[in-house]
């Protein structure tokens, strides 16, 4: 579904990622892993054209989307829930899900119904502002919103970032909902047991490049992996 | 304190007097800063920074909308319904001139610069520059010196309320500036359009996410913002007459305004607005004519020092 052949990124002098290549298969749930600047976010955000590479390709559905600028992104059918949520703060939570749904053509009451029953705390809170949401209730908003679009792609960035355990619980299990219902998922998290454990495979980045991935229930129990991501030391 | 005291007695007189029209003429003045105080809100919304090429783009509907009544009433009286008919093509003129010259700024002055990621003052210096360029070039073009406006109703008085009179002008400029006040905030408050510019000025990036095309979205708000203050610029001319500077005075006190009813904030801009016309037209009834701006001034750092944000701007810039 998605291919990214040998993706190099660069920040002015800076050079963020050094020839990265992974692949999303259709109905997968697949993670990426990394450190703090291993480059997890610049993928994510390379994916949905905040940052084009400067060499390498991306392919999705086999057409070229290298070059392609973000705001065309939705309408391909990718959707990206981005890093710390992104809620806009001045408009209402039924605001926010109408944003979603800015780059689709017709109605869509239907599909904010659809995010109310998904997501019934959203419904209570329709008429406030984004900004005076719980941490929770914005990334439940965020996945909402993205969903909007109806992707085929779903890109999360930290999705458990900042999170009580619990509310972390519902997200994923909602992750896994939406992989059932026929979107395909790509999350990007420092939480590596709670994503390797819903994932089908991952992808472990160091540097800017990915340094080994494998099927997720194997990179749960890696030493590799858990030496470096669940804080267990190799005996 | 008895020499305070002797100050209100006397000036509280002549306000008792001269309340209702020093209040009419205020807040016809203050629906000009209002209506050009909302380009200078809305650009700073999307762009963060402050359009000081916004005073160009004022004079531009003044002159534009000048020429259009030149070529409609000449030296002929018009009726009424003519007339009628003549502030709205003044409007429509004045407004798309200043639409016009928006557009051609951003793309000129503002475009280049944020592709090259320029620093806040590359983008000052180039507004600067661009205002000079713009008012010495219709300076050059239409002469330098004060033409007034062929009028589309006899200037008379129309009615007294409490006994001041109105002028057939003030109540023009009152119904325009409410008119195009409200479509406005319409627009930006519940059209798709209006939620995409509330979108980028909130978070552009993410805005380009759901689909928002930033550039677009920027251009809308200059034309937004350049119609309004050209349609101003028109009514403006009305009264006061057309000048290649004529932008400067009034659009430094729409900025004012701008930042005293919070900058970023579209109804901010209105309240500010009116209240500074309101304020200038009332500190005469204290104060030698002079210090007029002096009160206007001193109003907005009073106001800055309580409340930085201005009045209703709680979270900086952050309601386009």
């Amino acid at each position: 579904m998605l291919k990214v052949d040998d993706a190099v990124v660069r920040y002015g002098a800076i050079t963020a990622l050094h020839g990265v290549s992974f692949e999303v298969n259709e109905g997968e749930i697949v993670t990426l892993l990394g450190a703090n600047g291993a480059g997890k976010s610049t993928t994510l955000r390379m994916l949905s054209g905040l940052h084009a590479p400067t060499e390498g390709r991306i392919t999705f559905n086999g057409e070229d989307i290298t070059r392609v600028k973000a705001h065309s992104f939705s309408k391909l059918g990718i959707s990206h829930v981005p890093e710390g949520r992104r809620i806009f703060p001045q408009m209402t939570v039924e605001e926010n899900l109408e944003m979603g749904a800015f780059g689709r053509r017709g109605s869509y009451s239907d599909d904010i119904d659809r995010m109310y029953g998904i997501f019934p705390i959203l419904k209570e809170r329709r008429k406030q502002l984004g900004g005076n949401l719980s941490g929770g209730e914005q990334q439940m908003l965020a996945i909402g919103r993205a969903l909007m679009a109806r992707p085929t792609l779903l890109l999360l960035d930290e999705p458990s970032m900042g999170l009580a355990p619990m509310i972390v619980d519902t997200i994923f299990r909602i992750i896994g909902e939406i992989r059932d219902s026929g979107t395909t998922v790509l999350v990007v998290e420092q939480n590596a047991a709670q994503a390797l454990r819903l994932a089908d495979r991952g992808y472990v980045m160091e540097n800017g490049v990915i340094a080994f991935s494998d099927e997720a229930e194997n990179l749960l129990h890696d030493p590799r992996v858990r030496a470096v991501y669940l804080g267990e030391s190799i005996d | 304190m008895a020499s305070i005291f002797g100050f209100f007695v006397t000036h509280f007189g002549i306000l008792r007097k001269e309340f209702w029209p020093l209040l009419v003429g205020g807040l016809s003045n203050g629906f000009i800063y209002a209506m050009v105080a909302i380009g200078y809100t809305m650009v700073y919304g999307v762009l963060r920074l402050i359009n000081f090429a916004h005073s160009e783009i004022f004079m531009s509907g003044g002159f534009a909308s000048f020429f259009l009544m030149r070529a409609l009433i000449g030296s002929s009286a018009p009726g009424g319904v003519a007339s009628v008919l003549l502030v709205i093509g003044g409007v429509l003129g004045g407004g798309l001139a200043g639409a016009f010259m928006a557009m051609v700024l951003e793309r000129v002055a503002y475009r280049p610069l944020r592709r090259r990621h320029a620093p806040a003052l590359a983008y000052l210096i180039s507004a600067i520059g661009a205002s000079y360029f713009m008012f010495n070039l219709a300076g050059k073009e239409f002469g330098r010196y004060n033409t007034s406006m062929a009028q589309p109703f006899v200037n008379h008085t129309i009615f007294t309320l409490f006994g001041a009179p109105v002028q057939m002008l003030s109540m023009i400029i009152a119904l325009v500036g409410t008119v195009m006040l409200i479509t406005l905030d319409r627009v930006v408050g519940s059209t798709k359009l209006g939620r995409s510019v509330r979108a980028v000025a909130q978070d552009a990036e993410t805005a380009s996410l759901m689909g928002v095309n930033i550039d677009r979205t920027i251009v809308i708000v200059f034309v937004l913002g350049g119609f309004m203050g050209g349609a101003a610029g028109f009514l403006y001319g009305l009264g006061f007459g057309i000048n290649y500077t004529m932008g400067f005075t009034p659009a430094l006190k729409a900025f004012t305004a701008a930042v005293l009813g919070g900058i970023g904030n579209l109804r901010g801009a209105a309240i500010g607005g009116l209240l500074l016309g309101v304020v200038e037209s009332f500190s005469i009834a204290f104060v030698n004519g002079a210090y007029l701006d002096v009160v206007v001034f001193g109003l907005l750092i009073a106001v800055l020092l309580f409340r930085p944000t201005g009045i209703l701007g709680e979270r900086l810039g952050r309601s386009a």
